[in-house]
């Protein structure tokens, strides 16, 4: 066996024989990977209704209106409640939010359907800032029932005396002629529809809703088209290459540790170049991560179904890329760290940090803009992206070509300069 | 077998080592004494190779230290202080590995992995791993890991530092059988009872200067007129011959004809106590 490959076996066995280490970056990617999993959607189910409530001060038919339909919402797990519960509820986090709807709302708001000048009712939308995301959902799903309601009542007839609204606007001396005209032309057509709906309604025909959204979605999980979104792949891709860093800063930490033993002194004195010495701790890291990611990956397609959909040559040349990256990373670390300690604090919080950046605890999209176009650069990112094409995004060898050249041409440019700065005597 | 000439060191401004010359011939055990930081793991680490010096030429075997590195590398054998094994591989595996960094192979490392185990004792430990050996089992794997590649020139560093009386007197019957099979051994200590036991000659350095170059004898004559000698006088001591020499101007002494150690040797046996 030669010197390279006798430290190589060396590395690789005394990793895999400490338990502790292999419990640490084998196990742990598993359990958390499991959990975010889990947390983050699982196997495809339901969603999950958001919690909310609706403080109703008009009991109005149209605000009775809104709280039926949002409440046959399944996007919504609506309660009606009084309003301190109501906001009590909210600041324990047991609501997502609660919507106020104020005394002369139905009458307010229909009156403003047609007058924009005048005062629009207001809604009081309490929320939890700390599910902040939700708020836009319910806002949506608030203005289409609202319109809804309002609109019903304004062309259906049956909550709204539509000579109210043509009075308001005769008798409004600052409207503009041409203005009160056309609306006055508009009642005039209302009347026209609410008379047509009565004898509809005489003859049994479905009742006019008012206004309604025109269109209907369709939703389609866009995956590899034959199996559904498994939540678990992309956790297990986000917790391999956080675990897989964390290995690569002990293999670092680790040399830095070997110095000031006679170990480092013994291999100093054999006839081995920097090459040698240096090389084989990349080799054998590389080695260390492969069999890593193949056993998290392993417990991610038997225990939690996640699939290689994509190509296999590509998931394997992620793997390879991505290895030789960490491995080159600590090289890096143990070259321009002075001692063990100080270098593995430092070195953990720029491995959490690339790992929030690429993705790995919350989605990129989340982060500013400016942040977002700076991940694009971020290594972890090009990982956890090509563990992603390559299982549950289904995508072809070359759309990871480009991100694993880049792994692959970083790891050189990290070895180069770790073998240049490496203090090679004491 | 191991020549330096002019030897120099400075880390940064702070001079390490200074026109240090030291040789160590087949066959010959050279103790190189000196107080903490006079310069003599800065000499041992330059005469291996870990260090580079400033000034001065290194040949091992007539091979050059700088021009043909490697080569010369392979006729050194180094037991460094500081336990150079790796506690998670066997004995075995530990020396086999050290082996491989010299590029032996095959049969060949496995039989001199043996035979190195064999000498310093820890044959039949081959499949324990050092984590379960004694201080002093550890210390002599450190020696047999250095064997391992059969250099020409071993260069110890303190090898003997906390370890049991049968451990040192094993390790010092190992120095001996390699000197006697023509090995040159530079022994770095500051233990003075080693160096009057093993080496044949001593090299004393201090401010990494080299203060003396001689045999035990004739550094003991350098002492000046007047300094307390102490001589050895094989045979009967008759009190005839005390008188004679008190009437001469020889103060007589009785002192103990054996050290602490040897009597500690008597009682508690030669034999290795290596844990089970």
């Amino acid at each position: 066996m030669s010197a390279f490959a006798a430290l190589v076996r060396k590395d690789v066995t005394l990793y895999l024989t400490n338990r502790r280490a292999l419990l640490m970056a084998l196990v742990a990617p598993v359990l958390i990977g499991a959990f975010m999993g889990a947390v983050l959607g699982g196997a495809p189910t339901k969603p999950t209704a958001v919690p909310f409530a609706v403080v109703d001060l008009d009991q109005s038919a149209i605000s009775k209106r809104v709280v039926a339909a949002m409440s046959k919402d399944n996007a919504f797990a609506v309660q009606q409640l009084p309003q301190a519960q109501a906001l009590e509820l909210v600041r324990k986090g047991k609501l997502r939010a609660a919507a106020i709807i104020p005394q002369g709302f139905g009458k307010q708001a229909t009156e403003a359907l047609f007058r924009p000048a005048l005062a629009k009712p207001q809604i009081d939308l309490h929320y939890d800032p700390s599910q902040a995301a939700t708020l836009t959902l319910i806002k949506g799903l608030l203005t289409q029932y609202v319109m809804q309601a309002v609109t019903a009542a304004a062309f259906g007839g049956d909550t709204y005396d539509i000579n109210q609204a043509r009075d308001l606007v005769a008798n409004d001396s600052k409207l503009n002629a041409n203005l009160r005209d056309a609306l006055l032309s508009m009642f005039k057509s209302i009347e026209e529809v609410q008379r047509k709906r009565g004898s509809a309604v005489d003859s049994a025909q479905p009742a006019s809703t008012g206004v309604s959204v025109p269109y209907v979605t369709r939703d389609f999980e866009v995956t590899s088209g034959e199996r559904p979104y498994n939540a678990y792949a992309h956790s297990f891709a986000s917790m391999t290459v956080q675990f897989i860093l964390l290995m690569g800063v002990e293999l670092g930490v680790g040399l830095l540790l070997m110095r000031r033993m006679g170990l480092w002194q013994r291999l100093r004195a054999a006839p081995l170049s920097r090459a040698t010495v240096l090389g084989s701790r990349i080799a054998a890291g590389t080695i260390i991560a492969l069999l890593l990611i193949g056993g998290i990956f392993a417990a991610a397609i038997l225990l939690f179904g996640v699939r290689i959909e994509g190509s296999a040559l590509g998931f394997i040349g992620v793997a390879v890329a991505f290895a030789a990256l960490t491995s080159s990373l600590g090289l890096l670390i143990a070259a321009v760290g002075k001692t063990p300690e100080a270098t593995r604090g430092m070195a953990i919080v720029l491995t959490l940090l690339l790992v929030m950046l690429g993705g790995a605890w919350v989605p990129t999209f989340v982060f500013p803009d400016w942040l977002q176009s700076a991940t694009r650069f971020v290594p972890s990112r090009w990982a956890i992206d090509g563990f992603d094409a390559m299982t549950w995004r289904a995508q072809a060898l070359g759309s990871v070509l480009w991100p694993m050249a880049a792994m692959l041409g970083l790891s050189v440019v990290l070895s180069a300069v770790a073998v240049y700065l490496f203090r090679w005597e004491e | 077998m191991l020549n330096a000439r002019g030897l120099c060191k400075s880390f940064g401004k702070l001079p390490a080592v200074h026109d240090v010359s030291v040789s160590v011939s087949a066959g010959e055990i050279v103790g190189l004494l000196g107080p903490n930081g006079a310069g003599k793991s800065t000499t041992a680490a330059m005469l291996c190779g870990i260090t580079s010096a400033d000034a001065g030429v290194i040949t091992v075997d007539t091979v050059p230290l700088g021009e043909r590195t490697h080569d010369a590398k392979r006729l050194i054998g180094l037991v460094p202080q500081d336990l150079a094994l790796i506690e998670d591989l066997s004995a075995l595996d530990n020396i086999m590995l050290f082996g491989s960094l010299y590029g032996i192979k095959g049969a060949l490392l496995r039989s001199r992995a043996r035979e190195a185990l064999d000498l310093v004792g820890l044959g039949d430990r081959a499949r324990s791993r050092p984590a379960t050996f004694s201080g002093g089992m550890k210390r002599r794997l450190n020696i047999a890991c250095a064997l391992v590649h059969d250099p020409k020139v071993l260069v110890l560093d303190e090898p003997t530092v906390g370890i049991d009386p049968q451990s040192r007197n094993h390790i010092f019957e190992n120095l001996e059988t390699l000197r006697s099979r023509g090995k040159a051994l530079l022994y770095t200590t500051h233990y003075m009872e080693e160096v009057e036991r093993l080496c044949d000659r001593i090299i004393i350095i201090d401010h990494g200067r080299v203060v003396a170059d001689e045999s035990k004898e004739a550094l003991r004559a350098r002492l000046p007129p007047g300094a307390k000698r102490r001589y050895e006088i094989s045979g009967d001591v008759t009190p005839e011959v005390l008188v004679e020499l008190q009437a001469r101007g020889i103060q007589s002494k009785r002192i103990d004809d054996a050290s602490l150690e040897q009597v500690f040797l008597h009682m508690t046996g030669r034999e290795l106590r290596d844990a089970v």
